[in-house]
């Protein structure tokens, strides 16, 4: 142990640093934000709660093709189908469970009209599981109330896709 | 006030009790707001220096957190584990709590501002907070859960070891002021240097004391870096695991309690107590009490400071540095300022 060594450590040196630099960071601007008055900007790219979209007459945009199902890869998604009374080819049954649901965005790549999206909402935070299992009227709900959200997300991402 | 209540109806003995209980409440209720000030402050420091916010969202900057979580803690039901020896349980956290309070007694707020104004206060300040201990190993004893234990042994061991450089540092400042009492060892450091510096601090032969005091102090109310007994990576949350309730919230309120007495401490043997810091009369225009929690906050400050500073410690560094550093170092100096004083003031 040299005697610089010895000064140093009676001297508490590497401790009197330390508080200078902790005493620096105190009087620095916050690294957080005051979140739940303040939020971060999000991409158009956000990928959170799910919504189901539908066309601007009000008709439902999904056709129940069943891509999304086949490609959830937690497989959180259940569709049941049948053909509606004019003809058309609609769900009976579309439900995601939320617990299972890992939001890889893959839903909304695979649907060839846009139904399934994930929103830029990421505040549903519930008390109980049961509320997160999603069925087709929840979903179709969260569509009306963040369509006009969803719609300017997908046109700012349109050009790159 | 003592007289004021022993001259009326009351008589001499039971004006007495009822002026002591006041002055007692007196000195208890602020000190339990003080705590719950002192948490808030605790954990706006440390944020603070994490580049975090802290507590913002109870009332006006997040002032009432405290309150918030006291509220909470009180709602919530006492679980005594079915395993538990139930009586030491429910003892253990009002030992701790009582013991940090009583040695309240004798701290000088002011100039005579002191409810019990005995000769061996700090006597008196070693054997409570000792007692202190006790709450600890009892919890870690009758939780009969292991992390606790484990806790509380580390606890006794940790209390204990420093204890005793407690006890030789505290021996230098009573060497140098001749006296036990609190007010005499404040009312010594008046013009302590040059006659003008009121601190034992500034003295060259007692300032590394007040450094070794300070760290001690924090391993004594096992603060950061020295909270080995609730280092949560390993011990839970350490004796008060098995605890819930307002039995936690007495842990809770005790241990605050002890680290705003031991900052009072650092304030009182070493940097002046109630005494403004410099001996000129307009400085003390303002009361002592404002200088004694000037002091007092500061040295909070410093304790917040240093826990958002420094990783804990490893339990045999801990011991290492408590026996092999503190222990001789203080016992020496000891030596050293009873060698001084012999030579100089006592050789004539």
């Amino acid at each position: 142990m040299s005697i610089a060594h010895l000064i140093k450590s009676f001297t508490l040196w590497e401790f009197v640093k330390a508080h200078a630099l902790t005493l620096k960071y105190f009087f620095k601007a916050k690294a957080t934000i005051n979140y739940p008055y303040e939020k971060n900007p999000l991409s158009p790219r956000f990928r959170g709660e799910h919504a189901l979209r539908r066309y601007p007459n009000g008709e439902e945009r999904c056709i129940a093709c069943k891509l999304c199902e086949a490609v959830c890869p937690a497989q959180a998604i259940t569709i049941e189908a049948e053909p509606r009374d004019d003809g058309s080819r609609r769900t009976t049954r579309y439900d995601i469970d939320m617990t299972k649901c890992i939001f890889c965005g893959f839903c909304q790549e695979a649907c060839p009209v846009d139904a399934i999206v994930e929103g830029p909402n990421f505040e549903y935070a519930t008390e109980t599981r049961e509320e997160l299992l999603y069925d087709k009227s929840k979903l179709l709900d969260n569509g009306d109330k963040w369509e006009r959200a969803i719609a300017a997300n997908l046109a700012a991402d349109a050009p790159y896709r | 006030m003592t007289e004021f209540f022993q001259s009326t109806f009351l008589g001499y003995g039971f004006g007495w009790f009822l002026a002591t209980l006041l002055l007692i409440l007196f000195i208890a209720l602020p000190l339990m707001l003080a705590v719950a000030m002192i948490i808030y402050a605790d954990r706006k420091i440390w944020a603070a220096m994490a580049l975090r916010r802290g507590p913002n969202v109870v009332g006006p900057l997040g002032l009432l957190q405290s309150f918030a979580d006291g509220l909470k803690v009180f709602l919530q039901e006492t679980i005594v584990p079915s395993a538990a020896n139930r009586g030491l349980f429910v003892i253990a956290p009002i030992i701790t709590f009582t013991v940090a309070l009583i040695v309240w007694a004798v701290i000088p707020f002011g100039a005579g501002m002191v409810l019990a104004d005995i000769n061996v206060g700090l006597l008196y300040i070693l054997a409570a907070s000792s007692l202190g201990v006790y709450g600890v190993i009892l919890a870690g004893w009758a939780s009969n859960s292991k992390y606790p234990f484990y806790s509380a042994i580390r606890a006794a061991a940790q209390m204990v070891s420093y204890e005793v450089s407690i006890g030789f540092i505290l021996i230098s400042v009573v060497l140098w002021s001749g006296t036990f009492n609190m007010s005499g060892i404040v009312e010594g450091q008046r013009g302590q240097i040059f006659g003008v510096i009121n601190a034992y601090g500034f003295n060259p032969l007692l300032f590394p004391m007040a450094v070794m005091f300070l760290i001690s102090a924090l391993a004594e109310t096992a603060r950061a870096p020295f909270d080995l007994t609730e280092a949560e990576s390993e011990l839970v949350a350490g004796y008060q695991t098995e605890y819930s309730s307002m039995s936690f919230a007495l842990y809770w309120l005790g241990e605050y309690a002890n680290v705003i007495l031991m900052c009072g401490l650092n304030a009182i043997l070493f940097w002046g107590g109630y005494l403004p810091p410099f001996e000129w009369a307009p400085l003390y225009m303002v009361p002592g009490i404002f200088w004694f929690f000037g002091k007092l906050l500061f040295f909070f400050f410093v304790f917040s400071w240093i826990k958002a500073t420094v990783p804990r410690y490893r339990y045999d560094q801990l011991m290492r540095l408590g026996w092999k550093i503190f222990l001789p170092i203080s016992l020496f100096w000891v030596f050293l300022v009873s060698g001084y004083l012999m030579l100089t003031r006592y050789s004539a």
